[in-house]
């Protein structure tokens, strides 16, 4: 059991690394990867709720009908997420004003319902925790990657802090809307190029 | 009047759903492969967003903001567009089974799709009033069929050229997206 526990984490960060192998959720991945701290701040959020809503939906497997169990993980995720909202709030308020609407549409983040749906409602608690710990991880990793090109690039900042002399010139195109969905684009065929495990 | 018309088009081009606030990439990316089933998905979200956009604007002004219950929003949303997604989908089935056998599978997928809840959280940001809701809500949706068509006719052409090996499928996807998002960037003067 432990083995396979181990197993269903490290799948995340690789072999079904979530925006890149599954092309899921890209919304949040395009949009909040503008700075390194929104990114990291995102990938924090989903997947505390990744992980909450695996644990949740595997301990009730057996107790949801078939026919309404979209309904039902809707619901569970939906909780969860207004916990997140709720606890950034209160806690680190200015990140949660940079993220905005994003932090709803957690919600509708296909990764959420989609490990729900193919593996928690499928899968025993532990290799569910496992499962969706890993994707979160993967999940965060993934905007940090991505973040950290846009941001040293786009702003010649990491984390705010100027990574280039006074004279660099900030490539503009890589924070707006183009360069977002390019950058990502060229990530994806780095991913390819080093090989599908 | 032309408050409107500066809507319309602050909805459609300037701040269009797909191309500069990133929302509802996933169907994007996923059904944009044949022009008609981006046909197919646009109009399905056309349908759907005009009644979520105006059902989650009653909802939350009437009962959310009436009992002082914002906190429920996310969830009282995407509940209310889960439902309305099956009302629609029976409706559909019963009484216009020509335009349900159009639409397919592309009516339940919606309910993921974030640029539905997406919009429905601009409305209420934006404090907008009811006519007002209901014309972005529309227009959002006309953009988010025009990027996607669009979008559709560019990759039809894509399949005819010869693509680097690592770059194929969704890689050049992203790519020839971030060309048209610096096409409608063009528009961002404008209002």
């Amino acid at each position: 059991m432990a083995k396979t526990a181990v197993q269903e984490f490290t799948k995340g960060l690789w072999a079904e690394i979530p925006p890149f192998r599954l092309v899921l959720g890209l919304c949040p991945v395009l949009a909040v990867t503008k700075t390194v701290e929104n990114g990291i701040g995102m990938g924090v959020a989903t997947t505390f709720v990744l992980i909450c809503s695996n644990i949740l939906i595997s301990l009730l497997r057996n107790v949801i009908p078939k026919k309404v169990r979209i309904a039902c993980f809707i619901v569970v995720i939906a909780t969860f997420v207004t916990v997140v909202e709720l606890v950034m709030q209160a806690f680190a308020y200015p990140l949660f004003l940079k993220l905005g609407i994003f932090i709803p549409l957690i919600v509708v983040n296909c990764i959420v319902l989609g490990r729900a749906e193919a593996f928690a409602a499928k899968n025993g608690v532990v290799a569910s925790f496992a499962d969706g710990l890993g994707m979160g991880v993967g999940f965060t990793l993934s905007l940090t990657a991505l973040a950290i090109v846009r941001e040293v690039l786009g702003n010649g900042t990491f984390y705010d802090i100027p990574v280039f002399g006074p004279s660099f010139e900030p490539f503009s195109f890589m924070v707006q809307a183009p360069g977002a969905f390019v950058c990502l684009g060229l990530m994806l065929c780095i991913m390819n190029m080093l090989g599908k495990k | 009047m032309p408050d409107y018309i500066l809507l319309i088009v602050a909805c459609i081009f300037v701040n269009n759903i797909l191309l500069m606030q990133y929302l509802g990439n996933c169907p994007f990316l996923g059904v944009s492969k044949k022009m008609e089933t981006a046909v197919g998905m646009a109009m399905a979200v056309i349908f759907v967003l005009v009644l979520a956009g105006a059902i989650t604007w009653i909802v939350d002004i009437y009962l959310l903001k009436a009992f002082g219950l914002e906190y429920l929003r996310t969830l009282s949303f995407i509940l209310v567009i889960a439902s309305l997604v099956q009302f629609v989908e029976m409706f559909l089935r019963k009484s216009i089974p020509g335009l349900y056998a159009g639409l397919g599978i592309f009516l339940p997928l919606i309910t993921t799709n974030c640029a539905v809840m997406g919009v429905c959280l601009i409305n209420i940001m934006e404090e907008y009033s009811f006519t007002q809701a209901l014309v972005a809500s529309f227009s959002y949706a006309v953009g988010f069929g025009l990027a996607l068509v669009l979008f559709a006719g560019v990759r039809e052409r894509i399949i005819l050229a010869r693509v680097p090996k690592p770059l194929q499928d969704t890689s050049i996807g992203l790519v020839t997206a971030g060309m048209l998002s610096l096409a409608f960037f063009a528009f961002k003067g404008m209002v």
